[in-house]
């Protein structure tokens, strides 16, 4: 099991052993949506925000 | 040789990892497809893939990838004419009028004045939807003229384009609760009720998810729908049906990159599961 920092607080956020690229983690901290964009080395940014035309 | 599946998807939620999961099950391991990544040279364009399940979050981008892979022959599900009619609530509502699936009484008008025109006539409450758009987002109940010039004029100025096109419909006194029918080809699999207090009934917005029996109606009923805005073939569709105290069943909306998280414990079909055989099965009817 790893861990990354959050990029808006610095809360340890945890990352599922099966983690996905593309992946959506949540930071149970202050609530802001992390996107996984690398496996390895494992690599994080802020996920885009909802747009008009996403979902179902 | 085994097949090669392409998932194509930006954000990876719940759902593309069980369809990643779901393809493991059955022996195939399929490549991910990022929409963000993509650069396509119009005719060179050649993926070593031979079928893609198009779960792009977003709907413009989804259409575009859909379009460009089959530019290139590959097998899309589903397929770009499917999507676009699903995408497009003003394409869905007359594709289900062309084949006479019954649905709520809609009116489109293409400007504000002509909007309020057709709010008055059609009377109060009404619903004004954007014709693209999910989660439930931007859906307004209108009350009366008060609410419908403020909601009218918001759109007109705020709005982008796609907001001066009025999609109007009439709202419809349900119980509180709507039914969403997963259809895989044209058979009806399984279906909630989303239950709430409020009028938007979508899960995204609150909505709580419990198991709803297949009836005779609701399969027929999505039997139709579902082949009205495939051309007849069906696809990977959840169908959104309102219950009419006096007409029964209404078609209120079909999507084409259902989210499924909350329903397979609740019914008990393993959706995904279900999905990805369906791929497999079009692969094989494609050869």
């Amino acid at each position: 099991m790893n861990n990354v920092e959050c990029l808006e607080c610095g809360a340890d956020v945890r990352v599922p052993n099966n983690v996905m690229q593309g992946e959506i983690l949540k930071c149970g901290d202050c609530g802001i949506e992390l996107e996984v964009t690398e496996l390895s080395p494992l690599t994080i940014d802020l996920a885009p925000m909802e747009m008009e035309d996403w979902g179902e | 040789m085994s097949a090669r599946i392409g998932i194509l998807c930006s954000r990876v939620r719940i759902e593309e990892k069980l369809l990643f999961a779901a393809f493991e099950e059955l022996g195939i391991t399929p490549v991910r497809l990022d929409e963000r990544e993509m650069i396509v040279r119009i005719g060179e364009f050649a993926p070593e893939v031979d079928v893609v399940l198009e779960r792009s979050i977003s709907t413009s981008a989804g259409l575009v990838a859909a379009q460009l892979l089959e530019a290139a022959h590959i097998h899309v599900v589903n397929n770009y004419a499917t999507a676009s009619t699903c995408a497009d609530k003003v394409c869905t509502t007359i594709a289900l009028a062309q084949l006479g699936v019954p649905q709520p009484i809609t009116e489109v008008a293409m400007s504000a004045e002509s909007a309020l025109a057709a709010i008055e006539q059609m009377g109060y409450p009404v619903v004004l939807k954007p014709a693209i758009g999910s989660w439930g987002r931007l859906l307004a109940r209108v009350n009366d003229r008060d609410a419908a010039e403020a909601i009218l004029e918001h759109k007109e100025m705020l709005g982008g384009v796609g907001h001066q096109i009025y999609y109007i419909q009439e709202y419809i006194e349900k119980p509180a609760r709507d039914i969403r029918a997963f259809v895989i080809g044209t058979e009806t699999i399984c279906a909630i009720y989303r239950s709430s207090p409020h009028w938007i009934t979508n899960t995204a917005r609150g909505g709580k998810a419990s198991n709803c029996p297949i009836t005779d109606d609701i399969a027929e009923i999505c039997q139709n729908a579902a082949a009205a805005v495939s051309g007849g073939q069906g696809g990977i569709l959840a169908i959104d049906l309102l219950e009419d105290p006096e007409r029964g069943l209404l078609v209120c909306e079909v999507n084409h990159t259902m989210e499924f998280r909350n329903s397979i414990d609740t019914t008990g079909v393993n959706i995904p599961l279900r999905m990805a055989q369906f791929v497999l099965n079009t692969i094989e009817v494609a050869r």
